[in-house]
């Protein structure tokens, strides 16, 4: 394999731990917030505030990863994509900030606050469709390179796409399924069943959304990008796989059974759709300026980013599994009977 | 924004400033608050005491704010050098992208440890379990330091690159590490990361105390912290010292610059304070013999390269001279209460925790090392001007030439305004509404005498 696949694989594996992770907590705080609006805050409150107490950190460094990877293994997206994404790209940022330090806020300071719950809660659904422009972008059409070279966004085309408008509501739909899905496995793992009922009904609710919008995005890119969208064709065992994980998830989740299984499902379906989506858009990263090949990083660069990476890894896992561990699958604090002090 | 000219260079140095004056504030303290929780739970553990502990914990709990707000902002910055300096990314993914992978794995690491270890004080049957989860934590936040610093370094001194017409041809990762301006600044980044937590973890017990309460509990933080204080400003100023060294040799233009040193002579004096004229006439200066040779290369007699022997259009702004002597009056300011400390604790005959001034001045040097962190990096930042990559790139070539720059100034502006009035009404309510004599009564910690 060579070394500019590789880079790009690994990237794209981590922007899909940054997809699975972000959406549960994106989603978390989104319902978290809504329960409050709607009374039901004390049912469901304490497990999603005991899952995302000691992860909440974890989620951004998928993120950083990622946008720091590309750039060293691929110097000139920080150029094309930089000067294009200023905008969308400084709002995903603000939205951020606002809310990793409102939830720091409202989890650690010393009484709930509303409004600041609000911002967490409100900005969270915000980032994912903020993020999927680079996806968007990344079809082509979007960008214009004029003769000196020089990088203009165009805006109103953004706007005016309805493949862009596909992409944003996927992202808001599918990060509202992913973490319903994995709150009811947590909240049923916790045996409440009070709060598993409510996110069970969530994650029923926001399923038929889902793959409604992936068809639609589907589509779209037919319009937009007809060459991706062939790629796509050829690769659409995958999709058809993303789909059979997606009936074989909602099935159990009706049915209250093996909910563990179920998430690991939900993960596979969008692991599918989404390497799927990936593979079909190689070889180009900005279509049609930037291919993995164009100025890829040197030889020598790539070896010590590998070899970073794979250290990296070395240290993370075990200390991931770690985590996981202490608060996922240590039955006592899931179920809220270790102190959490 | 009609009749003001759109200068996205100067807009995105602007806003590229503002984001990371307001980081480092809480990089700092992600940097040294650790270490010193790390040494107050040790301290408790060896020692059996319970008071120590509760610090410990206190701490963490206040720390876990300041990292959010650290992490959110160390995300923005990160994304801005490729929002607003695209061609220069371009440059560094090829040459220093090494250092930045790094940073994000010692980020990560910090980051899992850090959770578990705040959810797991009661967690393990073993006293020392719970401590080993700091290490990691103290390793990743001092190596995301040491290497986001190394980057920094590379800017000011880029090595491991071969150029020719304008493009890299040939780069080596590892050398462009090892630049000559990286001991010196990491060295000098982690050691006042460090006194400046000491600082200010010692001004609130010192305004505890001066508050009248006069729990042993404030006392054994303000001793533990201006210890550390002590400690770390030696170690600093020693490092300081040797920057100097290194500027003379690596960097003589912004060392000039910042001395206001024109001639390239031997016997050079230092220069505190003045003003300049016209003609670089310096007027009402102070100056200290031999001084800068001295600081520059350690011999009375060295030769120091003055401004003169720099083509003008490569010459730092003359304005960080006041910038440098500002800097010298903060740390002079610290080294003084620092002595003051140490004086009061050796002939003090037990006056050290009643004083009212020594404490007021303790409270007033946590605000004075965070502004000496401030001052520092505009001296490094804007001491290598015209340079984004020194000798390489000019800042200007490397900046975006998107539009915008000026509407996101303003919303960045304004989210550092709202995020920075939160976190102080956040934590100043946090310990308000639970004071640590509360915390030993209810905790059943009670028992300490009240000395």
């Amino acid at each position: 394999m060579s070394y500019e696949t590789l880079g790009i694989g690994v990237l794209w594996l981590f922007l899909y731990g940054y997809l699975i992770i972000a959406s549960i907590d994106f989603g978390a705080g989104f319902f978290s917030y809504y329960s409050s609006v709607t009374g039901t805050r004390h049912l469901i409150h304490n497990v999603i505030e005991r899952y995302l107490s000691p992860v909440w950190e974890v989620t951004n460094v998928f993120l950083v990863f990622f946008f720091v990877g590309i750039v060293g293994f691929f110097p000139d997206t920080a150029y094309y994509f930089g000067t294009a994404l200023l905008v969308p790209g400084s709002i995903a940022i603000v939205l951020l900030a606002i809310r990793g330090s409102y939830y720091a806020f409202s989890t650690y300071g010393s009484r709930s606050n509303r409004v600041y719950m609000l911002l967490y809660g409100a900005s969270g659904l915000l980032i994912p469709a903020s993020l999927s422009t680079v996806l968007t972008i990344s079809e082509g059409g979007f960008i214009e390179v004029t003769g000196t070279g020089e990088v203009r966004f165009l805006y109103g085309a953004l706007f005016s796409s309805a493949y862009s408008w596909a992409v944003v509501l996927l992202a808001l739909v599918s990060v509202l399924y992913i973490s319903a899905m994995f709150l009811s496995y947590y909240a049923h793992k916790a045996g409440d069943r009070q709060a598993f009922e409510i996110v069970r009904t969530y994650a029923l609710a926001w399923s038929l959304p889902t793959i409604f919008s992936s068809l639609l995005v589907f589509f779209a890119i037919r319009s937009h990008n007809y060459e991706h969208y062939q790629n796509m064709l050829s690769l659409s065992w995958m999709f058809a796989a993303s789909f059979i994980c997606f009936v074989i998830a909602i099935t159990l989740i009706a049915r209250r059974i093996r909910l563990g299984w179920a998430f690991l499902f939900v993960m596979l379906q969008f692991a599918f759709a989404f390497f799927g989506y990936g593979a079909a858009h190689l070889p180009y990263i900005l279509y049609p300026y930037l291919t993995i090949h164009d100025h890829f990083t040197s030889d020598a660069m790539a070896a010590g980013l590998i070899t970073v990476f794979v250290l990296g890894l070395l240290l993370l896992i075990p200390s991931l599994y770690l985590l996981l561990r202490l608060f996922l699958f240590d039955a006592l604090y899931v179920q809220g009977k270790r102190s959490k002090h | 924004m009609s009749g003001t000219i759109y200068d996205p260079v100067l807009l995105s140095r602007l806003l590229t400033s503002l984001t990371l004056g307001f980081h480092i504030l809480f990089a700092t303290l992600g940097v040294g608050v650790p270490l010193l929780i790390a040494l107050a739970e040790w301290t408790g553990i060896r020692r059996n005491d319970p008071h120590y502990l509760l610090l410990a914990r206190r701490w963490a709990r206040g720390y876990v704010i300041t990292v959010a707000v650290g992490v959110v902002t160390g995300t923005a910055i990160g994304l801005q050098l490729s929002l607003l300096w695209p061609s220069f990314m371009r440059v560094a993914g090829q040459s220093i992208a090494l250092p930045l992978f790094m940073e994000t794995f010692a980020f990560f690491f910090e980051a899992i440890f850090l959770g578990i270890y705040l959810y797991t004080w009661d967690r393990f049957k073993s006293k020392t379990a719970h401590i080993w989860l700091l290490v990691p934590v103290v390793i990743g936040s001092s190596a995301s330091a040491l290497f986001i610093t190394i980057v920094n370094a590379f800017m000011n001194y880029p090595v491991g690159l071969t150029m020719e017409g304008g493009t890299i041809t040939s780069v080596h990762p590892i050398a462009a590490m090892l630049s000559p301006a990286m001991p010196t600044k990491v060295a000098h980044v982690l050691s006042s990361a460090f006194v400046t937590c000491a600082f200010v973890l010692a001004a609130i017990a010192a305004w505890s105390l001066m508050k009248g309460r006069q729990h042993i509990y404030y006392k054994k933080a303000l001793k533990l912290t201006m210890g550390c204080a002590a400690v770390f400003t030696m170690s600093t100023a020693l490092i300081g010292d040797l920057s100097g060294k290194y500027l003379a040799n690596y960097q003589p233009e912004k060392l000039a610059a910042m001395e206001w040193h024109f001639e390239t002579t031997g016997h050079a004096p230092l220069l505190f304070g003045g003003v300049l004229g016209d003609d670089n006439e310096v007027k009402y200066g102070l100056t200290v013999p031999y001084a800068l040779s001295i600081l520059a290369h350690g011999i009375p007699s060295a030769e120091v390269t003055g401004l003169n022997d720099i083509p003008k259009d490569e010459q730092p702004p003359l304005w960080t001279h006041y910038i440098f002597d500002i800097k010298m009056m903060y740390v002079a300011y610290m080294t003084l209460v620092v002595l003051l400390f140490l004086w009061y604790m050796w002939r003090g005959k037990g006056r050290l925790y009643r004083s009212r001034k020594l404490l007021a001045l303790i409270v007033v040097a946590a605000p004075v090392a965070m502004l000496a962190i401030e001052h520092g990096w505009i001296l490094n930042e804007v001491g290598r001007q015209p340079w984004i990559l020194r000798g390489i790139m000019r800042t200007a070539e490397g900046a975006t030439t998107s539009g915008h720059v000026d509407t996101m100034l303003i919303v960045f502006a304004l989210l550092y305004l709202v995020l920075g009035i939160t976190t102080v009404r956040v934590l100043s309510r946090m310990f308000r509404s639970n004071r640590a004599e509360d915390e030993l009564r209810a905790l059943g910690m009670e028992g300490g005498d009240h000395r």
